[in-house]
Order: structure tokens, then sequence, then C-alpha cells
């Protein structure tokens, strides 16, 4: 099963960990909010991803199956 | 659209719109219509562009749950005024489209949202709901939105009937599944409303009719700065900017650049964009937007670098404030712009700027900065000397002056 992170850019306050705990998927940019990487979430980045989901203060990082993108709007 | 009285200030009363466009066609069944708007290539006049008959096919082929119609006449870009000519004018042609939206979708409440700055327009819809009472068994409501430039956006427009607060939302949960008090919604830009009221009527050959280009049909432009007669004209798609403008009684001075689409939009080079079909598909093949149908022509004796500095100064000031790379990025970004135009570029000011406009645009609850960031990027590519020689030498070649001694012309 393909999964992907995605952030809640409202909720993110750019505490930065999710950063720290998946540097392979997360960078950071100069104001310490995520930018996620075009990297499939596979193997030992599965855990990766999910700690940084786990440390995220905000509850701002979810991990998620990917869903065919599907605009109506 | 646009046809019918003189736009003199006066909505168009309800016997006459009957009296000149016939009555509002019945659908028995409300998939001819939408096949109709599908077939006409209507596209949405809000700024995306989204196809109109997809997006009221996708509300109408839901489950279940009784669907909202929001009628968005919240027209938060400064420089546009169709929206609001179109409502104060022609409310009666808003609201048949609403009304036909709603009949399409199986909606049992239809909520015209109206930018409360927009007095004519607010008054115009107003007094239509009340005509129209008794006739539209839909019930009808008007909300004033606030004055900002994000009110206008799609979700925030939910967001604000549903709780007062104008700020956009996250996706998902998408508006066509739950928007207004969690129903599905149809959010519609009132121009594109108009034209499915048209196509209602006249159908999709009608409407394909008209186009000289890729593009079927018309669309309202707003000109603005340096010509004759600024202000809301229909044209039809595909008109070149050079016979827009001439329609328009030409321009005023010499032109160096238009801005095209809105804050949201692209700077092209003139007079190269003389020829340029203003037609949404043939400007997307060149990178150009037709947005919101914005037509700002700049003069050589306005310095292109500080006329982006500001839109981009105000895009920033206008950021709803809720998420972090437009909070941070894009103000950094627009500070970064108000220096170079002003000729007190810090070291790195300008790389700075390329390496946050790779990394802000896609990261937040609505596309704000990446509108803001499309205008800045086609602003580099149309005054890339400009911007250069204002970094380094703090000249302006426009004006061949210092800069920084405030020659601020909006142009839109």
């Amino acid at each position: 099963m393909e999964r992907r992170l995605r952030v809640d850019w409202i909720k993110c306050d750019g505490y930065g960990l999710c950063g720290d705990m998946a540097p392979d998927l997360i960078e950071l940019d100069d104001w310490r909010y995520p930018i996620l990487l075009p990297v499939p979430i596979e193997g030992g980045l599965v855990q990766d991803a999910l700690r940084a989901v786990d440390c995220c203060p905000m509850k701002a990082l979810v991990l998620e199956k990917k869903q065919p993108d599907r605009r109506t709007a | 659209m646009l046809a019918g009285p003189p736009l003199d200030g006066q909505p168009e009363p309800f016997a006459a719109h009957l009296a000149r466009l016939g009555a509002l066609p019945r659908f028995e069944d409300p998939g001819v219509l939408i096949s109709a708007l599908e077939a006409s290539g209507l596209l949405g006049r809000g700024g995306a562009g989204f196809p109109v008959g997809r997006k009221w096919r996708a509300i109408a082929d839901r489950r279940d749950g009784r669907a909202v119609v929001v009628a968005n006449g919240a027209e938060g870009e400064k420089a546009s005024l169709k929206d609001q000519v179109l409502m104060a004018h022609r409310p009666h042609l808003v609201v048949d489209g609403a009304v036909l939206a709603a009949r399409a979708i199986g909606a049992h409440e239809i909520v015209f949202y109206v930018g409360s700055e927009h007095v004519a327009a607010v008054a115009a819809i107003g007094g239509a709901i009340h005509e129209r009472r008794g006739e539209v068994r839909t019930p009808m409501r008007l909300v004033t939105a606030p004055i900002s430039y994000v009110a206008g956006e799609a979700s925030a427009a939910v967001h604000y009937i549903n709780s007062a607060d104008a700020r956009p939302t996250m996706t998902p949960p998408r508006m066509s599944e739950r928007g207004v008090a969690g129903r599905p919604t149809l959010v519609q830009n009132v121009e594109s409303l108009a034209s499915a009221a048209l196509i209602a009527r006249f159908g999709d050959q009608w409407y394909r009719s008209a186009g000289r280009c890729e593009s079927k049909g018309t669309a309202l432009v707003t000109l603005s700065g340096a010509v004759a007669e600024p202000g809301v004209r229909e044209i039809e798609l595909g008109t070149t900017l050079g016979d827009v403008v001439s329609d328009a009684g030409g321009v005023t001075s010499e032109i160096q650049a238009v801005v095209l689409g809105g804050y949201f939009g692209t700077w092209a080079a003139l007079p190269d964009a003389w020829d340029l079909p203003l037609d949404p598909a043939v400007m997307r093949a060149r990178g150009l937007a037709f947005g919101c149908g914005i037509v700002g022509l700049l003069p050589t004796s306005v310095c292109g670098v500080l006329a982006t500095a500001e839109i981009m100064a105000y895009l920033a000031d206008e950021s709803a404030g809720q998420c972090g790379p437009c909070v941070f990025g894009l103000r950094a970004i627009a500070d970064a712009t108000l220096r170079i135009a002003n000729g007190a570029a810090r070291r790195g000011d300008l790389d700075d700027i390329g390496r946050w406009t790779a990394v802000v645009a896609g990261r937040g609850a609505c596309r704000h900065p990446d509108g803001a960031l499309q205008l800045l990027s086609s602003a580099l590519d149309v005054f890339g000397d400009d911007f250069v020689g204002h970094a380094r030498t703090g000249r302006c070649g426009i004006t061949r002056s210092r800069v920084g001694t405030g020659a601020g012309v909006g142009v839109a």
C-alpha cells in the first residue's frame, strides 16, 4: 500500500521536529516549516514517517493512504 | 452578458429582464443542462478556470445530502470590477444562473456571497432576491463578505457563511462533499452563473458561436492603467489584446508591459503581446493566465519592478495569516522585492527570492502564495534586467533615475 505524508498547514506551527525525525522525507525551510520530499515512503522510511507524525506537537502531520488525485473544485 | 440597457448604475428590473431574455427554461432532466454546459466549454470565471459543467456534475452525481449553491460575488481582487458591474446591472442573470444550478444539483438553498464593499452590487442582488421571492421556491439569502483579498476564495466563502470567519480552510473535506452547514456545496463565481443562464436559454451551440481562437464564448474583462476608457467590457474570447485596447479608445501613453489575469496573474512584455489572443487555452499554453480577466497596462514611465513590489507587498499583507510558508515565506519574498525596488537591496536578496519562490508554492491551505509567486516569476522574466539593475546599482533602467523616489503608480 502506497502512503504519503500530508501537512495541515493551518495547524502546523513550524516546530520542525518532523524534519529532525525523518530527514530523508522532510526538509525544513528557513522558518522550520516542512517541505515534503517526493520520495516513496517504504521500507525503513515508514518508521521514520510514523515517528515524525507522532512527534508533531500540533498534530499537523498525517500519514495516509495515497489517493488518486481527483479534483472537483 | 452585458447586452441590454446601458450600464448606468441601475439594476435591470425583473420585468425588463424577462421581456428581453424570456423566461428561465425548465429542464425536466437536469442532466440535459449539465451536458449543455459541458458541451459549451464554459470555464469558471473566478480565476481558476475549472470547467463549470464538470463541477456541477460532480455534485449532482453525489449519493445523498441536500446541497447548497453559493453564488460567489466577493471580488477581492482590487483591480477587478467585472463581478461588481455584472451584479449591479444584471442581477437577475446571476439569480437565474444560481437557480438553474440549484435545480441541476438538487440544492435546497442559495447563498449570494457578495463583497460588502460592492455597495451597488449588494443593493442590486438584495433587490433581485426580493423581486424573485414567490417565483423562486428555493430559499435565497444574501451574505455580505468582509473586505479582504482571500474572502472570495471558495473555502473562505464557505467558512464565512458557516462561522463568520473568512479564512480558507484545509482540504479535505472538499466543499463538494461537505460545505455550507456540512452539506455538499457548489461555489460558483457570479459571471460563470450568468453565462450558464444564457447557455440554458440559447444553447451550447449559440455559446460556441462566439470565440475567435481556441476557447469559445465570451467573457468579462476589466481594463485598467494607461488606457483611454478603463473599466469592464465583454469580449469574445480570443480577441487580441491590441483589439481590446483599441476598442477601449487605445492607450494614453507608451506601454511597456501588461499584467494579465490579476494579482495572481502574469506580466507580459509589450509590444510582443499586442497580438496575444485573450483566450484561456492559448494563454495557458504560453505560460500566461486569463484568470479573472484583468488587463492592466503599464506605461513606460512607471517602473515594473516597483509596480510588482507593490503588488507583492499588498498580497503579503492580505495573507489570511494561517500557514507558515505564506506568513513567513511570502512576507520575506515581498520584503526582499520591495528592498530591491527601492534600491535598498541586501546582498543575496535576489538569490533568496529565487530560493524561497521554489519552495513556498503548494504549501498552504489555499493557493494565495502560489498566485503571488506566479506573478513574481513572470516579473522576473519580463523585468529581469531591471531587477538585476535595481539590486546591483540601485538605479532604475525604466525611469533612469535613482530608485526609491516613489513614483509608484498602481497599474492594477
